[in-house]
């Protein structure tokens, strides 16, 4: 495998790899907050900040302490506990140091630890063998990519909610339809950059 | 009488609260791995093991689990059964295991099974408990299926390719839709199932549970 460039895996994992759309992970917390578009941006910059922390964290564990111990099919329970543990430790340090900071990013950070974009990402950066400022790297584009992601969908389901839609289809249904429509624009991207 | 208990739980869990459809939970696997039946149905087949091993040790340590850490408790317990799946596919399907790749692993944060965890086992005897797990399972897996087989028709024109019974259905020049088997295709498919169950099954319209 070609050493890639920290920033071109970055500028893949926020366009032609956008882990929310081309890979499916965060679903369930995109489509239950995607409704306005502040609270969007709260939860986008928390899962930048623990998505680009956590996935530095797990590669440090992963390969300094798993690994050489051979306890690497533990992996999934390891990378668990690092993620709950950095997000509670997270929350308590806000709200000691930044109570306003708190009142913006705080209710989202609990939401975090069951989020599947923020466990995928680490497995995916353990599974494509990235090195550890390449995982950094993804981590954070991961994350901008998500957080990008979330907000374009509250834009538009804010128009959307002055609309007349189907009542079976109302909620999620549309919802997934529009996420169709940013994937297939995304699809777009792929020709860019092809890293896996 | 106890028959009718079981029959009702096994109702909601499998149609009434349907994980997919009504409470729209746990589709991050629901969207990646349907491209392909024969990776469906290995999903499937994890996922249910996991649900119902994971809903019946909590539900035989639901008093002996501190309530304010019992998050923390499901979640390795959870991961613990996800790791046995794991293991076991590397073994026996190493093909299947790494086309699933990290979806595997993501069987741990599916909100499923949390979901089933926290509402169900964690107040429930044992018995009850294994019929919710074993029928969110088979209702997830059915629309999943339902998912799957249309996209694999129409976007690689087989039935459980990758299989020793892979049939083609459709003739070999017929044009592919391509992007059945990419991401789009995977949204468009759910929502439709979305519209339809939701439609038929009557009662439409926003019913909000999903927070993770």
């Amino acid at each position: 495998m070609v050493e890639l460039n920290p920033f071109v895996i970055m500028f893949a994992a926020v366009f032609t790899n956008n882990i929310l759309l081309t890979n499916y992970l965060g679903m369930c917390p995109f489509l239950s907050v995607s409704r306005e578009v502040k609270a969007s941006w709260g939860l986008g910059f928390a899962v930048i900040l623990v998505m680009t922390a956590t996935t530095t964290l797990n590669w440090l564990v992963y390969t300094y302490i798993l690994v050489p111990t051979g306890l690497d099919h533990f992996w999934y329970i390891i990378f668990i506990i690092v993620i709950a543990a950095f997000v509670q430790l997270t929350e308590i340090i806000i709200e000691k140091t930044s109570p306003v900071l708190y009142v913006n990013l705080g209710i989202f950070l609990p939401l975090i630890t069951v989020n599947c974009a923020i466990l995928g990402a680490s497995l995916f950066m353990i599974i494509r063998g990235y090195g550890l400022w390449q995982s950094t790297a993804f981590g954070f584009g991961a994350g901008v990519g998500w957080a990008m992601a979330i907000v374009a969908m509250a834009g538009i389901r804010q128009k959307i909610a002055r609309s007349n839609v189907p009542p079976a289809l109302a909620g999620p249904g549309i919802a997934l339809i529009i996420a169709g429509f940013m994937a297939l624009a995304f699809v777009g991207f792929s020709g860019m950059i092809q890293v896996q | 009488m106890a028959k009718s208990r079981t029959q009702k739980i096994f109702w909601t869990a499998f149609w009434e609260d349907n994980p997919i459809f009504r409470q729209v939970l746990g589709i991050c696997s629901t969207l990646a791995v349907t491209n392909l039946i024969v990776n469906t149905v290995v999903m499937d087949l994890g996922l249910i093991f996991v649900l119902v091993m994971s809903n019946v040790t909590v539900s035989l340590l639901r008093n002996l689990t501190p309530r304010r850490i019992r998050m923390m408790v499901q979640v390795l317990i959870i991961a613990a059964y996800v790791i046995i799946v794991d293991l076991v596919l590397k073994a026996y399907l190493p093909d299947i295991s790494k086309a699933l790749g990290a979806y595997v692993g993501l069987i741990i944060t599916n909100c499923i099974i949390m979901g089933r965890a926290e509402a169900f086992a964690s107040a429930n005897k044992v018995y009850p408990s294994l019929i919710d797990g074993l029928a969110s399972g088979l209702g997830y897996s059915v629309l999943l299926l339902a998912i799957a087989v249309p996209r694999e028709i129409l976007g690689f024109g087989t039935i459980l390719r990758g299989t020793p019974w892979a049939v083609q259905l459709l003739p070999e020049s017929t044009t592919k839709w391509v992007i059945m088997v990419m991401a789009p295709g995977a949204f468009f498919m759910l929502a439709l199932a979305i519209w339809i169950a939701r439609g038929w099954a009557g009662g439409a319209g926003e019913k909000d549970k999903g927070t993770g």
